[in-house]
This record gives structure tokens, sequence and C-alpha cells, in this order.
């Protein structure tokens, strides 16, 4: 009877160890009380650049009363994309695909909307609007998440005069404080 | 007139353009001097050691600023908490941009318009410089204390900016297990006032690479946020800021 059970325990073992393994061998938590506060997931990226940021920035509020030029987004963009990647074609050739692909304009309900991608060793690593209507902020609707696009740019000195500058304190104790709370909140703490 | 006293660990630079009297500088340095003595988490004989020790009643300053500490706590979830690891309050995160803020109510009082006051790398401006232009204000290059990497003229906004120690070169700090979290070695943000821009700044910047689009989804604020490969992120309007010449 003993020896039946202890087969029948190993089996059941190795039958949800089966399932386990089947399942991609991932286990996911399922919160019940996640915070209602609009922190929204990281979306994963490659180590080097991201440019797409999720934000839950409710776009259907009132625009800014700013305009923005599209020539003036695209070459912020383009200047960002140029100077920040440094992946050159040459250095990586059998890395994978590599270099810039402009997507089919499309047509969002709003108007024309064509994006280029810029990928390296197969991984995207850069995105710009080619096309996008100028009445809109920069923003598209994926999966009912609004994400605007933020622009990214290599830091670079500046040789101008200024007043005073702005920078981190030497005195790092706000520092320790929030690196604290957050990996509190990553359960680590 | 312009001079630099080391207050509450930090240089504070108070610059006041136009024929004023001494007592106003002297006023301004001797209100950062008692908030240090009074606020400071590290001095025994602070209001916030007594707090700590659960001692007495919290005098209307130090619940002011508890009371915009535990604000900031809910608008950001919770990644800007000034209660420490080990249970005891440290408000600094809060003490600072209100310290500035009630400074520039001194300087004004005594009749200046136009005047700068850096405390530490977070910058309240009003009017206009010596030179009768905007106060244009850099921002440092988190990996090189003698570099700027950019020039914004905030229009008297509050400009401030939270990132890791610059001592030793070291941007992260070896004792977070995650780090992932920290790849952000500086963020600057320009905000209402430099009370709402320092706090805001230091919960952008707990918050790793998603600070930026935290600042994105607060109207009114913009942010510049440098991660640790010198790749800047800017919210939608930063760039309404930057000094063109």
């Amino acid at each position: 009877m003993k020896r039946f059970f202890i087969s029948g325990s190993l089996i059941v073992a190795s039958i949800v160890y089966a399932i386990y393994q089947y399942a991609g061998n991932t286990l996911t938590y399922v919160a019940d009380n996640l915070p209602t506060r609009t922190i929204p997931p990281p979306v994963s990226q490659p180590a080097s650049s991201s440019v797409i940021i999720v934000s839950r920035k409710d776009v259907s509020a009132p625009a800014k009363t700013q305009t923005r030029t599209q020539t003036q987004t695209q070459t912020q963009a383009q200047t960002g994309s140029g100077m920040g990647m440094g992946m050159n074609g040459g250095m990586m050739k059998s890395c994978g695909a590599s270099g810039t692909y402009a997507g089919a304009a499309a047509d969002a309900y709003y108007g024309t909307v064509q994006v280029q991608a810029t990928v390296s060793c197969g991984k995207l690593t850069d995105v710009q609007f080619l096309q996008y209507p100028s009445d809109r902020s920069t923003s598209q609707q994926i999966n009912g998440y609004a994400m605007p696009i933020l622009k990214q740019e290599a830091i670079a000195a500046q040789g101008a005069q200024v007043d005073a500058v702005s920078g981190a304190t030497h005195t790092s104790r706000a520092f320790v404080q929030s690196l604290a709370s957050a990996l509190t909140k990553a359960g680590l703490n | 007139m312009k001079e630099t006293r080391v207050i509450m660990t930090m240089p504070i630079v108070v610059d006041i353009v136009g024929a004023h009297d001494v007592s106003v500088l002297n006023d301004v340095f001797a209100f950062f001097t008692e908030v240090e003595r009074r606020f400071s988490f590290f001095r025994d004989d602070s209001e916030v050691a007594a707090f700590n020790r659960g001692a007495g009643v919290p005098s209307a300053e130090l619940q002011d600023i508890l009371t915009i500490a535990e604000k900031t706590k809910q608008e950001t979830d919770g990644y800007f908490d000034i209660v420490r690891a080990d249970g005891r309050t440290d408000p600094s995160g809060i003490t600072k941009g209100w310290a500035i803020k009630k400074a520039a109510d001194i300087v004004r009082a005594h009749g200046c318009r136009d005047f700068l006051i850096d405390a530490g790398g977070d910058i309240h401006t009003e009017g206009r410089s010596a030179e009768g232009e905007e106060w244009r204000i850099g921002i440092r290059d988190p990996f090189d204390f003698e570099q700027i990497v950019k020039v914004v003229v905030p229009r008297g906004r509050g400009v401030a900016t939270s990132g890791s120690s610059m001592r030793g070169g070291h941007i992260y700090d070896p004792r977070a297990s995650h780090a992932a979290a920290h790849d952000v070695a500086s963020i600057t943000v320009i905000g209402p006032d430099i009370l709402e821009a320092d706090r805001l700044a230091t919960a952008a910047f707990a918050m790793g690479k998603r600070g930026a689009a935290f600042i994105e989804s607060l109207p009114g604020f913009e942010a510049y946020m440098i991660d640790t490969d010198g790749v800047a992120t800017m919210t939608s309007h930063f760039n309404d800021y930057v000094a063109t010449i």
C-alpha cells in the first residue's frame, strides 16, 4: 500500500513537472490588488536604446497649445538616431539584419502615418515618423495604451554661457531613500 | 551681488541683481541655516530627530513638509517615500525645494525682483539676469562635473535634477541588486515652481527609465532624462525651454 502511494506520488509529480515544462517554464504571478496609479509596465527593449515608452497619458485630453511642425520632429528624431546609436553596418556584417526600413504609408483615420525602423543586428533600435498628421500630438494607439514617442539624443557638451548649473547633489541621501523605496516595491528590500 | 555658502551639506548660491542691501543675503542664508538646524535628519537636536523619537508635536512647518511628502507618495504610487527602510522619516527630499521656495519669499519681501537661488543644483529664478536677459540654466553632464549638456531658459519655472552621487565616478549604487531600476544617471525636471520640480524629480529618478514617461503624463512638467549610456530622453515639450543660441 505504501509502495503504491509512493509510486502514485511520483507519477503525479512527473505529470505536474511535465505540464510545467510544457507551459514554458514560467510561473505567472497574478496580483489581485494592483495599484490603480498609472505607472505603466516596462516595454522590453534592447539594452542600448529605446524609443517607444509606454505611458497612459490620456490623448483625448486637449492637446497642449504649442504646435510642433512635422519637419522639426523628424529632424530631431533623425539627429537622435544618427548620433546615438553608434552601430555601424560595416562592423556588424554577420550579426543579423541591420539598416533602416521604411514602412508603407498607412491610412490612420485622421491622416497618413509612415514610420521608418532602424535595425541593428536583428534588433529594433529606433523608430522615426516619416509622415505624421501635423495637427495631432505625436502618439499612437497600440493595444489600447497611448504611447507617446519621446525624442532621444546622445548628450553632447555645450560651450554656451550659463548663469547656474542644475545637477544632482553631491550627497545622495535622496537617492538612497528613493532607491530603498524602489527596492521595496520590487520586493527586494 | 552674489554669494555662495555651504549649508545643509550643499553649496547654496544666492544671486541678486540690482542695488540692494547686503541684509537680504544675510537673511536668506540665516534662513537656510535655520532650516538645517530644525529639519536635518542627521542632527540629534533637530525637529526631525524629535519626530523620529516620537517626542512632542510637530511644528506647523514640519507638518507642512510631512503633508507634502504624503501627497507626493500618493501621486507617485509610493515611488517617493520619506520613510526609510529602518522606519525613520527623512524628509530631505521635500525640505530642500520647500526651503528654496520660502527663501525666494524672503528675497521678494526685500523688494528684489531679479534673482536666482541655487541650492545644490535645484534652481529658482525670477526676473532677469544682470545683463537684462532671461536666466540661463545649464544641465550638468552626469559623467563630467565640468561639462554641461544642455542650456535651458526656464522663464521663472523651477529646475531640479535628481540623480546618483557624483563622487568617485560611480553612477551605479553597487548595493543595488536590481540595477535595472537605476540605469538612469540623472533626470532634470522643469515644473511650475522649485518645490514641484524637486519632489517630482526625486520620484521620477526612483522610477528608473520610466521616469520620463511619468513626467510626460503630468501637464505643466517637462523632463530631460539621461541614462547610463549617455542617451537622453526628453518629454514632448522640453524643447520649448531649450536655449536656441
